[in-house]
């Protein structure tokens, strides 16, 4: 199976002093895939997302995007000594990439969070309004002169789409967070479709939506994965919405890899039973 | 259509607050307190915007306001005190060092852009701090420009310890009106462009933004050298006002009255920081000026409390009063417009529209 | 030995007020560990110590007066932190610092009214304001004092936090104020308390500090207030013998640029010495990371 490759995790480990949260973690996706990353709570899964999208640097190991190396790093300075970690110099001498989110962001990775941060003073509009600042070609003094004028007529045509898209048009100039969870965690999804992704990562989407909701998302990450073309990687805790959708599934547990395959193999592959699901397979 | 009359509206206001000030001063005296308070008022509006940038706008808490308006006025007294004045100003200095003067306008320009560059070389490494480090931060570089520019051996260019004078100053209330008017226009462009929406997002959620491809060191800075350049300008503007400076009237106490000004007009409203200016310009400096005074009587009853300081002791109060319990201020976030009044007034009485819209502008 | 005659007194000086920000410091960093707030008024609850000395002495005999100091200013810490500091609990952290330079304006304004803005000439306390000669340089005896005052009074404090069950509930309320609240801890007497010690300590702080300067200003508070504050976060924010080490260090470096004919910039260089600590090692010489959860 050769297919173009989006993300590749390389040997990632993150520790934080003595704790390792993210253990050797290797992983792919490619694109056009829908691939999920589960696992018990405390696994490492959002510290997994937290280090592809720049806001901690690893420990050890390298991240490629499209097939460059986007992030890199090896045991330095206090880490050196403490590191319990693999592979602790196999990236020794190599360049450290360490860069901040919006860099991460630029390259056409959006992410969402667990705990929703919308920008709470802000209406709904204005929410996604702000993700289109990213590609702006106006400087700061053509944007107060109102030289832009073009340009900031087309990120609000572009804005009031994404609205429709998600649905949220009605409720347009309400502030962000006075709309109900699951709307919120909708209007999330847009913000970060406004920054033109090719890859998605979606921490925990579901999170506190009942079943009907949980179905609707799951037909909105399919629909929108189709609409924009993306490749999209996600935490999910709801089995039904990760069988239906993922094309391929991770399992985390500790830090580690315990599993890796399509639902199917997933389901029967007695570690991550043991592990994960234990003994409440209907889940 | 909407958005032209609203401008009509707006420019209309503008011309209007103008020929009401003309008018004024021709019909009151000069010396009356009145100007006094619009010139400061008008001057510490600018600043009071400038800080609510930061502070209101981008979430950045920074307290080097003082300081900057001091690299502003001293900027513009040093390039403007005309050639012939010099050897009277830096008697103690042979004359100083800078032997040219430039026009008043670009002087004033001059003091925003060394500020801005003081910022910008400041900002590099304090904008990482966080909240309360980064306000002590900037309140430290704020004291130590002070001390600098309070140093001998600098004095042929800042005159030391001594006073700066002989620089050209303004009569025409109109004069600080319009630098202080022009200069919070262009903030508001400013927050209400695509950089604005920005710097919002920065102050609601750091890490939403960043993740959302805003670059924070770069717009962090950008609002910090903005910021400071318009302080530089109204520091230049206060110069003008005061006729002479001195390094030691810009203490930190000084910038603590802007952030009570701020605050009391509401932290995230320009309109809010343009009253909560004037306000206390006007009590601090007129209308509890009578608290001073010793010999007032009610009847025969004197008032024993009344004495010099006494002002300042219920202004502070005051202010504690809005702090503790209304927090929001005047304005809260929200903005003073026509299109606001407007709006109020059609809750009120649904039927009487837009007549009581202008009516009500003062 | 003549190099020595010609720096003790500075060297001496800086020890001495040195000790005296070290009060005023153990004020901050216990405020800062629990509420995360930069106190502005400390500094001007130090300067008022020193008011109600002036006036205390003139109507009663030292001793009393020294008592009352410490009790008055103990109930204006509590006072200011229950009227302007406890309705803002749950309010954001800009909100409580922008009371506190509220309250720190209305005190110095207070202290103008009553002092009609002039130097009031602080009293001479007995024995403490007496002359001595050592090494061949002259001094007064507060400056042998307070050093050693300051470490006694800290070795008390650090054991009082160590095994009293009130210091335990502080330990614990920096540590973690909600979940210390959940567990039952009286978080508002534990707060009042940081208070108290921070009073009491500024009020000692005060008597000795005056004693070497000759008049009290209303903003005499201020500076010495500020300097504290960056001597704390120069040992650690948070950390009472960091506090104290920060304020050794700054009053003695703050003397030696005295001695060397800066003046001008002893103030600047704390200020300096700040933004490098913040810059270099925010956490101070003693404090501890703390992460940021995304």
């Amino acid at each position: 199976m050769s297919k173009e490759n989006v993300l590749k995790v390389e040997n990632v480990t993150m520790q934080f002093g003595g704790v390792i949260a993210v253990d050797n973690l290797n992983l792919e996706v490619n694109k056009g895939e829908i691939v999920s990353l589960i696992g018990p709570n405390g696994a490492g899964k959002t510290t997994a997302f937290n280090v592809i999208t720049g806001v901690y640097a690893p420990s050890n190991g390298a991240v490629y995007y499209k097939g460059n190396k986007i992030i890199q790093n090896h045991p330095q300075g206090k880490m050196k000594k403490l590191y319990r970690g693999e592979n602790p110099v196999m990236y020794t001498g190599h360049k450290v990439l360490a860069p901040t989110p919006d860099k991460i962001t630029a390259l056409g990775i959006a992410r969402t969070f667990q705990n929703i941060r919308l920008f709470k003073s802000q209406t709904v509009f204005e929410n996604i309004l702000i993700a289109k600042h990213l590609r702006r070609t106006s400087n700061v003094f053509t944007a107060t002169f109102r030289l832009n004028a073009k340009e900031e007529a087309r990120m609000r045509a572009e804005a009031e789409e994404l609205l429709k898209i998600v649905d949220l048009t009605d409720v347009r100039d309400e502030l962000a967070t006075s709309l109900p969870y699951g709307k919120q965690r909708h209007l999330e999804i847009a913000r970060a479709l406004a920054t033109q992704p090719e890859l998605l990562l979606l921490d925990e989407p579901a999170a506190g939506m009942n079943p009907q909701e949980t179905l609707e998302l799951t037909e909105f990450i399919g629909r929108i994965r189709d609409e924009f073309g993306l490749t999209i990687f996600m935490i999910e805790h709801h089995m039904d919405l990760v069988m239906e959708i993922s094309d391929r599934i991770y399992v985390l547990d500790f830090g580690k890899t315990i599993a890796e395959g399509n639902p199917e193999e997933i389901r029967s592959n007695p570690r991550v039973i043991e592990a994960y699901l234990g003994g409440a397979q209907d889940e | 259509m909407k958005k032209r009359t609203k401008m009509i509206w707006n420019i209309g206001l503008i011309a209007a607050l103008l020929g009401l000030l003309f008018l004024l001063e021709q019909v009151v005296p000069s010396s009356s307190m009145l100007f006094m308070v619009l010139k400061k008022g008008a001057i510490y509006a600018l600043v009071a915007v400038s800080m609510n940038l930061l502070n209101g706008f981008t979430g950045l808490f920074s307290l080097g306001q003082a300081g900057f308006m001091l690299l502003g006025a001293y900027t513009y007294a040093i390039l403007t005190i005309p050639a012939e004045s010099r050897a009277s100003v830096y008697q103690y200095f042979d004359g100083g060092i800078v032997q040219f003067s430039i026009p008043v306008p670009l002087a004033l320009i001059a003091g925003g852009l060394v500020a801005a560059v003081f910022a910008y070389l400041i900002g590099l490494p304090v904008l990482r701090l966080k909240s309360d480090y980064l306000a002590i931060a900037t309140l430290g570089f704020a004291e130590i420009i002070r001390a600098v520019f309070q140093w001998d051996k600098l004095g042929p260019l800042t005159n030391g310890s001594n006073l700066l004078r002989s620089f050209p100053t303004f009569q025409s209330v109109l004069y600080p009106f319009l630098v202080a008017g022009i200069c919070i226009g262009l903030i508001v462009l400013l927050i209400n462009s695509t950089y604005g929406r920005a710097f919002k997002a920065i102050r609601d959620d750091e890490i939403a933004a960043e993740a959302m491809g805003i670059n924070l060191a770069h717009h962090k800075r950008l609002a910090f050298v903005i910021s400071s350049f318009f302080a530089g300008i109204s520091g230049g503007l206060l110069a003008m006002y005061q006729t002479t400076i001195q390094a030691s009237m810009f203490k930190s106490a000084m910038t603590y009255e802007i952030l009570l000004i701020v605050v009391i007009g509401g932290i995230g409203s320009i309109t809010g920081s343009c009253i909560g200016s004037f306000l206390f310009i006007a009590c601090s400096e007129w209308w509890l000026r009578f608290l001073d005074n010793e010999n007032l009587y009610i009847g025969d009853f004197h008032l024993t409390l009344l004495r010099p300081g006494f002002r300042k002791v219920v202004f502070s109060i005051i202010i504690m009063v809005i702090v503790l319990f209304y927090r929001k201020g005047i304005m809260g976030d929200r903005e003073f417009s026509v299109e606001a009044v407007r709006r109020f007034f059609l809750k009120r009485f649904k039927k009487k529209q837009t007549a009581e819209g202008g009516a009500s502008n003062e | 030995m003549d190099w020595i005659t010609k720096n003790l007194p500075y060297l001496m000086a800086g020890i001495s007020v040195g000790g005296q920000y070290a009060l005023i410091a153990i004020g901050y960093t216990m405020v800062y560990g629990i509420l995360r707030l930069i106190n502005f008024a400390h500094g001007d609850i130090f300067m008022v110590a020193g008011l109600i000395m002036v006036y205390a002495v003139t109507v009663m005999p030292m001793p009393l007066a020294i008592l009352l100091v410490i009790v008055a200013t103990v109930a204006l810490g509590f006072l200011v932190e229950r009227a302007a500091y406890k309705p803002l609990r749950s309010a954001p952290r800009m909100s409580v610092m922008i009371s506190a330079i509220g309250v720190s304006y209305l005190l110095q304004n207070l202290a103008l009214y009553i002092t009609g803005g002039l130097s009031q000439q602080y009293p001479a306390i007995p024995w403490l304001s007496d002359t001595v000669t050592i090494l061949g340089a002259t001094t007064k005896r507060v400056t042998l004092v307070t050093p050693v005052l300051t470490v006694v009074l800290v070795v008390v404090l650090v054991l009082l936090i160590k095994y009293t069950k009130i210091g335990m509930a502080m330990r614990a309320a920096s540590r973690d104020f909600e979940t210390s609240q959940l567990m039952g801890i009286k978080i508002n007497s534990v707060i009042s308390m940081t208070f108290v010690i921070g009073s009491f300590l500024a009020a000692i702080g005060s008597m000795l500090y005056f004693t070497n300067y000759t008049g009290v200003t209303p903003t005499a508070g201020a500076m010495p207030g500020l300097k504290a504050f960056v001597a704390a976060v120069f040992g650690g924010i948070g950390s009472i013998p960091g506090a104290v080490i920060g304020a050794f260090i700054i009053g003695i470096c703050e003397n030696i640029i005295k001695g060397l004919g800066w003046t001008t910039f002893s103030d600047a260089f704390t200020f300096a010495l700040l933004i490098v600590i913040l810059i270099a090692k925010p956490t101070g010489l003693f404090g501890e990371k703390a992460i940021d959860k995304v």
